[in-house]
This record gives structure tokens, C-alpha cells and sequence, in this order.
């Protein structure tokens, strides 16, 4: 009995012992570096480089700056706008892909995984070629005489606008994908044969079944805009000033980590305060799609 | 059930095409003669010999396979044992610890780039290939463990118990029965992380040294100073890259099908 005992105690130990490396990893490498970032975000500026162990609250104060608080307006919006445009285009992609055979569902996935596993910035590239003054829109313009004149695209908001939304379309799609699986198409039928509007049946029974998955892909498409300063970076140039831009200036050119830091914090809560309503809103705890 | 009109497979034929379109351009530039890519002056290969003789762009390739690899790995080995693990334990602090791990996918990459650079720096490491490793592993295990966690969720308990009744040893049963059931979820877990890894730019950015380049650094730094018809050239072949991993992947997930064949594994779910 007490051999058996033994066993057991020694089987618990070996077990503690698998989650060794993840604890060790997680408590060094992912709370360190995040509770460094708070602390930093509360320290003085030094004169020319690094930090002093002065407890302030100037660099949240200047983040109530009108100039910066205009850049977390700006990404806000271009976050709001980039997340109802990929709505827009994602949500009926989704849904019509649930409707189709198995066959062309398997297809569907396959042609759409491609793009998604091409690196982003090859992607990137492609607007760029597409875009530039002279490029094949451009040229495409003043073929259908759209415009007389060549039309500089690149470095503006709009291509900002298109480099967002293409980036983060595939995470709608597969989000409103794996939730419109799931429907039962029939009740649809049986909403249309009770008399409803197809716009009725779709608002009260599609909608309203998918939205989980619409919900999810809000999330995955509106958290990651607020960081991606590399699309706005490339496709933008220097017009467009996002929160991501803003830390990667202060970090790299300035030099003011604290200010980074109290940003980056700030960027944090906003994001968190939006996955705190999202998770208020569906009542799920997992982000579907996600995996 | 069929469609009503055909509408919704256009609309869904022409998003497909527009998503392909940056892409098909990029690759039919590489093979432009003229150096400007507002112009088509002919077919060529030139740029891709180009491109062999460029060895800043193969040391690049090769820190970023060598990263990739070293990462997805020990993601693969701590993502593993410790979803494994959690599942045994009963420690107070487990939901937190499991909270704080997943948190490199949820939070904005930005601000772990920020945060590492800021940590490593206060650490005193110098910034290379040990910092972009740590980096990238950290955002690495939350796809094993989440992979292998959901697998482990649908796995038939009962084959492990009646191993350990039959007085195996719990490392015996690991190996011989937990781990050959986790392998799909560890596989597409970390060939998942590997696509991260080799793909990020954000990350790399704050946590690359002067002398580490990787793929994506390079090609980021291209893009926005000008780019050469090389970089199309590049691009075209990790395109190449792509498809191929697409296609292998696409295989491994069909392996377990056929494996089913043994009738205990048919609560072992897919």
C-alpha cells in the first residue's frame, strides 16, 4: 500500500515537472518583460539615453497631448473603418462558402490558405506595384479615361485603407466560416416558408446564428489594426501616423522609452477594454477561428 | 443544397481572384528585363542570378530557417509537455500561468516588440539571434499549447489509465501512448508557429541586432528604401516555398484518416 503511495507521490512530482519549462518560460519571458513595461512607463526620461529610477506620471500626461492624442484618434479610425470594410467583404464571403458542396468548400479553403500563408509583405509588394504613380492602376485609369492624369496612390490614405483590409480579410472569412458551418440552412428555409422576407429570414435566423463567428472576427481584425505600423509604414509613407508608428518612433529615433512604454500600455487597455466588451457581448470565452 | 442564383459563387470567384492578383504581379515582375516595374520590356531570368550571387540575401534565408526551426522546436517541446502537464496538476496558480502564456497571440505585436526590446536591453542580452530565438519562441508556444490542449480535450483517457494499471511507467505511457496520440495537434501546432516565425516582421524589428538579418527584415528594409526586381525574384521563390509547405501540410492533415484504422482510436477525434 505504502509502495503504491510512493509511486503515486513520485508519479505527481514527474508530472509537476512537465509544466516546469512552460511556467519557467512564461513568468521570465511573457510577465517579466510585460510588468517591465508598466514599471517603465512610470520612470523619468534620462537626459540622452536610458531611464531613471524617478517614479512620474508626465509620460501619461503627455499622452493627453492633443498631437498624440490625435494619433490614437487616427488609428482608432483607421481601425474602425479597415474592421466594417472587412465586415463588409468577409461576412458574405463566409457565409456563401458555407453554402457550398464539400468538394468546393475543400477548394475554397485551399485557394484561400495560399495567400494567407504568403508572407504579408510579398502582398505588400503587390499593392505597391499596383499603386505606384505609373503603375497598373494607374495605367488602368487612364485607359478607361477614369482620370487625364497620372494619379498617386501609393502613400495615401486610401491605399492604407486596402493594405489593412486585405491583410486581415482572411481572419473574417475563416471566423464567419466556421461559425456559418454550422447552421442549419433548413431553419432558413423554414423562416422563408413561414412567410418571412429573405431579408427577414437572413436578420433573424443567419445573422443572428453567425454572429458568434462575426463577432470573433471583429476581434481578430480590429485588435491586430492597431499594431500593423508596417502597412501604414510601407503603403502610407509618413502621412499616416498610427499608435504602432508612434512606438516604434519613440523607441528607435527618440529614444524615449518611458514614452513608449506609457503608450504601449495605453494601446494595451484599449485593446483589452475592446476583448473585454467582445467577451461581455457573445458570452464566449475562446475566440473561434482562431486555431 | 444548391444556391438560389449564381451570384454568390461569382462574388466569391472574384474575391478570390483579387486576392491573387498582388501576388501574380510581384511574380510576373520577376521576370521583367527592365529594372523598373512600370515597364514590361521582355521576359528574363536575369534577376534571379542575381538574386544566387547575392549573399547577404543567403545568410539572411539561412538565420531565418535557423530561427524558425529553433523556435517552433522548443515551442513544440514547452508547449507540449506543459499542455500536457496541465492537465495533471492542480496548482493555484495554473489558469493564470495559462492566461499569460496564450497572451503573445492576443495581444498587438507591437507591444511585444516593444517589450521585448525593452526587457532584453534591461537584461543586458546582446540583441541577435539568442534575443529574436526568445522572442519568437515566446509567441511560438501558445499555438502548440493551444493545438495540443484541444487535442488532449477529445482523447480517450482510458488508454493511458489501463497502460498505467498494467504497471507501465507514466514516462513509458507518455511515449508510447500520450505522445503517438498528440502528434498531429504538436505537428500542425509548430508548423503553424514555423509559418509565424519566418513570416514575422513586427517582433524582429525591435529584438534584431545590427548584424542579424533575417528574410523579412531584409525584404521590409527594401520596401521602403526601393526596391530591385531581386526582391521580386525572392519573393516569387518563397512563393514557391509557400505551396510547397501548403501542399504538406495539406497531407499531413489527411495521414490520420487512413490511420483509423485501429478501433480504439475512434473516440480519438480528429
Amino acid at each position: 500500500m505504502s509502495g503504491n503511495r510512493e509511486k503515486k507521490k513520485r508519479r505527481l512530482r514527474g508530472e509537476a515537472l512537465t509544466v516546469l519549462p512552460l511556467y519557467v518560460f512564461t513568468l521570465l519571458f511573457v510577465l517579466g518583460p510585460i510588468v517591465y513595461m508598466i514599471v517603465l512607463s512610470f520612470l523619468t526620461r534620462a537626459e540622452t539615453w536610458g531611464v531613471l529610477p524617478e517614479f512620474t506620471l508626465q509620460n501619461y500626461k503627455n499622452i493627453a497631448e492633443p498631437v498624440y492624442l490625435e494619433t490614437f484618434w487616427e488609428s482608432i479610425k483607421l481601425a474602425l473603418t479597415s474592421t466594417v470594410l472587412v465586415i463588409l467583404i468577409g461576412y458574405p464571403f463566409g457565409y456563401f462558402m458555407a453554402k457550398l458542396t464539400a468538394k468546393w468548400k475543400k477548394r475554397t479553403m485551399m485557394l484561400l490558405m495560399i495567400p494567407f500563408w504568403t508572407s504579408s509583405l510579398i502582398r505588400l509588394y503587390g499593392w505597391i506595384i499596383i499603386f505606384r504613380a505609373g503603375g497598373i492602376l494607374d495605367k488602368l485609369l487612364m485607359a478607361l479615361h477614369v482620370t487625364e492624369k497620372s494619379v498617386k496612390i501609393l502613400y495615401t490614405y486610401p491605399a492604407v485603407v486596402v493594405g489593412m483590409v486585405y491583410a486581415l480579410l482572411p481572419f473574417m472569412i475563416f471566423a464567419v466560416y466556421s461559425s456559418a458551418e454550422k447552421l442549419d440552412f433548413s431553419l432558413v428555409e423554414a423562416a422563408r416558408d413561414l412567410g418571412a422576407s429573405p431579408m427577414k429570414a437572413f436578420l433573424t435566423v443567419s445573422l443572428k446564428l453567425t454572429l458568434p463567428g462575426l463577432l470573433s472576427g471583429v476581434v481578430l481584425t480590429f485588435v491586430p489594426s492597431m499594431g500593423l505600423f508596417f502597412i501604414a509604414d510601407i503603403l502610407g509613407g509618413n502621412k499616416v501616423v498610427l499608435v504602432g508608428n508612434l512606438i516604434q518612433e519613440q523607441l528607435m529615433k527618440t529614444h524615449n522609452w518611458p514614452f513608449a512604454a506609457a503608450l504601449s500600455v495605453a494601446l494595451l487597455a484599449l485593446t483589452s477594454l475592446f476583448m473585454f466588451l467582445y467577451r461581455k457581448l457573445s458570452g464566449v470565452k475562446d475566440l473561434e477561428g482562431l486555431v | 443544397m444548391k444556391n438560389r442564383t449564381k451570384l454568390p459563387n461569382v462574388y466569391l470567384g472574384v474575391l478570390l481572384f483579387l486576392m491573387y492578383v498582388p501576388i501574380f504581379l510581384v511574380i510576373l515582375y520577376s521576370f521583367n528585363e527592365s529594372k523598373l516595374s512600370s515597364v514590361w520590356s521582355g521576359f528574363s531570368l536575369k534577376w534571379y542570378t542575381e538574386l544566387f550571387r547575392d549573399r547577404a540575401i543567403f545568410e539572411a534565408l539561412g538565420n531565418t530557417l535557423i530561427l524558425g526551426v529553433i523556435s517552433s522546436l522548443s515551442a513544440g517541446v514547452i508547449g507540449t509537455l506543459g499542455a500536457f502537464g496541465m492537465t495533471k496538476v492542480n496548482f493555484k496558480t495554473k489558469s493564470a500561468v495559462e492566461y499569460v502564456s496564450t497572451l503573445p497571440i492576443m495581444i498587438p505585436e507591437i507591444i511585444l516588440g516593444m517589450v521585448f526590446m525593452a526587457f532584453f536591453s534591461l537584461l543586458g542580452l546582446p540583441f541577435g539571434m539568442t534575443t529574436l530565438i526568445l522572442a519568437h519562441t515566446a509567441f511560438c508556444i501558445p499555438y502548440v499549447y493551444m493545438l495540443v490542449k484541444a487535442r488532449l480535450v477529445g482523447m480517450d483517457k482510458s488508454l493511458a489509465e489501463a497502460a498505467l494499471d498494467l504497471g507501465a511507467s507514466p514516462l513509458r505511457v507518455f511515449f508510447d501512448i500520450t505522445l503517438p496520440l498528440l502528434l498531429p495537434a504538436i505537428v500542425s501546432g509548430m508548423l503553424l508557429a514555423f509559418a509565424m516565425s519566418i513570416d514575422d516582421v513586427i517582433i524582429s524589428v525591435f529584438v534584431t541586432g545590427v548584424n542579424t538579418n533575417t528574410l523579412p527584415l531584409k525584404i521590409y528594409t527594401q520596401l521602403k528604401t526601393g526596391v530591385t526586381p531581386k526582391i521580386n525574384a525572392l519573393c516569387t521563390l518563397m512563393f514557391a516555398a509557400t505551396l510547397l509547405l501548403c501542399g504538406f501540410a495539406a497531407f499531413l492533415g489527411r495521414t490520420p484518416k487512413h490511420k483509423k484504422q485501429e478501433p480504439e482510436s475512434g473516440r480519438a477525434g480528429r
